[in-house]
């Protein structure tokens, strides 16, 4: 057998969406952080720790789209199309929220706290209908002659309404550390006081997901609970454990930047976790990767592209980020 | 809502957004150019006029790119939402090209927008300018393949349909179809004649309010330049689509002519105006000239061209819209053309920065060229109707299954949504343009401008705080 372009495309969208949860996560965390932080200033220098590299993070998100377009056409066409309401609200959100960046430093005095509560607001409705339509992916649909066959609203249910509110739960985490590791003073202070009740409820809602998931889908509870998996996956809850534990340590001595990179632990175990439980579905319940595949002329044609521009890509983002590094001083800027 | 159907809501929802949408591309295409430009004669003449052009222009372009972002975000994900069955028929084309785009154009613009917006005193001048290079030949790239695939949509071609589903059998074909030269070329220079417009009329503007200074006659005079090398080249570049269009989609050059039956041995008249009426089959209230149709169309006075008599109904494309939009078009093209010959006209004989009537012809014109990129593409895509793949598919088994509820609540929140958003953004851009360029002083310093340190960063922009506040230099000569 030669290389199988299927499982290798879904690798590369499973890593290009972690990507944009990881990246545009500590920056709609931000947003999501705007209330509970009142000083212009302070909010100044929030926004200024992610301005020069948002676009980029968001990117990722268009990458998703996109190859997910090209590598599993059908997957594309029913989920996209299945999540209608909630994708177009997450839309409208990002779209608040992106111009919001720009626009609240434009703006005269007096529209000014207009568009922090637009990007307050914008960030927490992305992050809720992404995390909503998260739930409602995990859950499945409705799939008859390889079209979205369910109703406008079937996404809508407990169970999604809960993954809405865990996201805003762990973009909140990532967001603060993010701050905890570029700020400085007060606000840095702020940000570590803010993040202990955020792991903590980072964690609940981790462990009711885990156990909401099998408890709704007989298929997760024998990915999970059967004999040999429970042996092989247990490594996954007991780390969840373990890194939510050290964050929590390591915010008590004046912390720098372990706090953001044990998060993206925490997150990747939680994304691992989510792959576990639905592999090997892409359109879940029960459409596989490989039978949602895109033809391999157009899988193979992609790929060359993918594997030879991605690094390069990942190249001139670390770039960025080591041109704009260190702490970001409060009034001070980038100049 | 008012009685439309779900298809028809589907479709004013992705023609209202995408319309929003190619407003900002086009603009973010030209001025990235014409910033590497300006970046580089300041890196080459040292001249503080081109620095301070630039710094004037990147503040523009922030905002601007930021809606262009912002837009575009929905159009990625709206053949899913929209279109599922032409994402699940032809996503296997449309999609790879789709990712290219992202991976070759999107994450180069982005990754080098930072260090290009904020990193003017972060890295050395060569490096700052490599970065803007960078952002504006992302932008060159992303009209590259976004129109390959828009092109490919209009005259498919390099694939196979296997068990109801489009199989791309040769790529080098499904990119170089046969439209997508003239496509790019044309679409590329309407980008360029569109920001160069919109530059002309912000300089004219200032200087029909007295503020003559240097900097502001150079962007004059630059817009002028690229305008008079550029409008003739759009015209040309337009005939010839227009008869590359003929030979692989008669029905839509039919339309456009408002052209429904020949007369045995008779050439083609060119109809100027009329009113093309789809029932009656015919086009009213016509003001023709004999012949002149043949002439452009098969350059020569006998030749004939297919009628949309001669398309069954169910293929024809609606005549009244198209008619109309390549005329507004084609008009303001060759406005577009007399205004740069009158500029050289005014070169030669004195009082291009003083003559009041030439000035408030440019301004009048800086916003025709957006216009007739939003008329050129009513044009191209209501004549590709009723196909959604030409010759292919059908725009009604594109459509996903959503109800006609559904599509006017989301068509309601995208309205009211997209005038509130971009129509304050827009404002913003002009009280930009309206603050003018302000002069940094004369020396020559290594990058280390004084006002730019003391400016913090700014999300995506590098702009005053207070639009309001009066700007102390660079007004009132
Ligand atoms: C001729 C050029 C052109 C055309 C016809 C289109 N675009 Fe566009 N698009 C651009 C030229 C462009 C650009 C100049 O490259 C932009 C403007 C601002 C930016 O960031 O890139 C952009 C932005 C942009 C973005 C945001 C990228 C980012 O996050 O940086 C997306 C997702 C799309 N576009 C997608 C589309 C789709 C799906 C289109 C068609 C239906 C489309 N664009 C038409
Ligand atoms: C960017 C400038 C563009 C504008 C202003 C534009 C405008 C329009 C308009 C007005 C319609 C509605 C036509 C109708 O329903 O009668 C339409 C439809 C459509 N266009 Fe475009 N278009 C543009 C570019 C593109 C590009 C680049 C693509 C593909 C990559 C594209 C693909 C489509 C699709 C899929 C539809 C919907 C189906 C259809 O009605 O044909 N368009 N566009
Ligand atoms: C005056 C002479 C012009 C002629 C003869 C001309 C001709 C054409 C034709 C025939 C088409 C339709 C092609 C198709 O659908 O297959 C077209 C489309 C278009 N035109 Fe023009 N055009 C002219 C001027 C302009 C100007 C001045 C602009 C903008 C500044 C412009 C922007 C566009 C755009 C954006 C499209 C849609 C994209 C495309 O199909 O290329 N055109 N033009």
């Amino acid at each position: 057998m030669g290389i199988d372009l299927p499982i290798i495309w879904a690798v590369i969208i499973g890593f290009g969406l972690m990507m944009y949860v990881i990246m545009d996560g500590f920056d709609l965390g931000i947003g999501i952080l705007f209330p509970f932080v009142k000083g212009r200033e302070d909010r100044d220098t929030m926004v200024n720790t992610v301005a020069p590299v948002w676009d980029g993070n968001e990117t990722w998100l268009v990458l998703g789209g996109a190859a997910l377009m090209a590598a599993f056409p059908l997957a594309y066409a029913v989920i996209l199309s299945a999540l209608y309401l909630p994708l177009v609200l997450m839309l409208a959100g990002l779209i608040w929220r992106g111009v919001a960046f720009e626009f609240r430093f434009k703006a005269d005095e007096a529209h000014k706290p207009f568009w922090d509560k637009a990007f307050a607001w914008g960030s927490y409705i992305a992050t809720y209908f992404q995390g909503v339509s998260l739930g409602a992916f995990i859950n499945g649909f409705v799939v008859r002659d390889g079209a979205f066959a369910g109703g406008a609203l079937d996404w809508l249910t407990p169970f999604s309404l809960f993954t809405g509110l865990g996201l805003l739960v762990a973009y909140a985490l990532l967001g603060s550390t993010w701050l905890i590791m570029k700020t400085e003073e007060q606000l840095q202070q702020r940000m570590i006081a803010l993040a202990r009740p955020i792991v903590i409820a980072l964690l609940v809602a981790i462990m009711l997901v885990s156990l909401w998931t099998p408890w709704l889908h007989q298929r997760v509870a024998e990915r999970w609970f059967t004999l040999p998996n429970l042996f092989f996956f247990a490594p996954v809850p007991i780390l969840v454990f373990a890194t939510a534990a050290l964050i929590l340590s390591v915010l008590k001595r004046s912390p720098h930047a372990a706090p953001f990179l044990l998060s993206l632990v925490l997150l990747f175990l939680g994304y691992s976790g989510l792959a576990i439980s639905l592999w090997p579905n892409i359109i879940p319940p029960d459409i596989s990767i490989r039978a949602a595949a895109a033809p391999p002329q157009s899988l193979g044609f992609t790929l060359v592209g993918a594997l030879f521009i991605i690094p390069i890509i990942l190249a001139y983002t670390a770039w960025s980020y080591y041109v704009f590094r260190g702490k970001v001083k409060a009034g001070e800027g980038y100049h | 809502m008012f009685g439309l159907t779900a298809l028809e809501l589907a479709r004013i929802q992705f023609g209202f957004t995408i319309s929003f949408h190619i407003v900002f591309p086009a603009i973010t295409i030209g001025l990235a150019s014409y910033l590497a430009v300006l970046e580089g004669l300041w890196l080459w003449k040292r001249d503080t006029v081109y620095r301070d052009l630039y710094h004037f222009w990147s503040t523009i372009f922030a905002v601007n790119f930021a809606m262009g972002v912002v837009s575009g975000l929905v159009m990625a994900y709206q053949f899913g939402t929209n279109w599922s069955y032409f994402s699940s028929f032809a996503g296997s084309v449309t999609g790879p090209l789709l990712t290219y785009e992202v991976l070759t154009a999107f994450f180069l613009e982005a990754g080098f927008l930072g260090v290009m917006l904020f990193g003017w005193n972060k890295v050395g001048p060569g490096l700052h300018f490599f970065a803007t290079i960078m952002v504006a030949l992302g932008t060159l790239v992303s009209a590259t393949w976004i129109l390959a695939s828009n092109s490919w949509m209009q005259t498919p071609q390099g694939f196979e349909i296997i068990d109801g589903r489009v199989i791309p059998v040769d790529w080098l074909k499904v990119i170089f179809n046969p439209s997508f030269p003239y496509r790019l070329v044309h679409m590329t220079i309407a980008a360029f004649l569109a920001t160069a417009l919109f530059v002309a009329a912000s300089g004219a503007w200032h200087l029909l309010r007295g503020r003559d200074t240097p900097a502001i006659r150079t962007m004059v005079s630059m817009a002028m330049w690229m305008l008079l090398v550029v409008a003739p080249l759009q015209v040309a570049v337009g005939d010839a689509h227009g008869l590359n269009t003929l030979k692989y989609q008669p029905a839509k050059i039919a339309a456009m002519e408002g052209h429904w039956e020949n007369k045995p041995g008779e050439g083609v008249p060119l109809v100027l105006f009329g009113w093309p009426d789809m029932a009656a089959e015919t086009t009213r209230y016509k003001l023709e000239i004999p012949r002149l149709g043949s002439l452009i169309l098969t350059h020569d006075w006998n030749g004939q061209i297919q009628g949309l008599k001669e398309f069954a109904p169910e293929d024809r494309p609606n005549s009244t819209i198209v008619f109309w939009s390549f005329r507004i078009m084609v008009g303001l093209g060759f406005l577009m053309l007399a205004l740069g010959l009158w500029s050289v006209w005014l070169r030669w004989r004195g009082g291009l920065y003083e003559s009041k009537l030439f000035l408030r012809f440019a301004l009048l014109m800086g916003p025709s060229g957006l216009v007739a990129i939003l008329a050129g593409w009513f044009t191209t895509e209501i004549g590709r109707q009723p196909w959604i793949v030409y010759g292919v598919m059908r725009t009604k088994d594109a459509v996903s299954n959503h109800s006609a509820l559904a599509l006017s609540a989301t068509l309601i929140v995208f309205i009211v949504m997209y005038i509130a958003v971009f129509g304050t953004g827009v404002s913003y851009m002009l009280k930009l343009v309206g603050h003018g360029p302000e002069s940094h002083g004369p020396e020559p310093e290594a990058h280390g401008d004084e006002l730019l340190n003391q400016r913090p960063a700014r999300p995506l922009s590098a702009a005053p705080d207070h639009l309001d506040a009066p700007s102390g230099a660079g007004k009132g000569a």
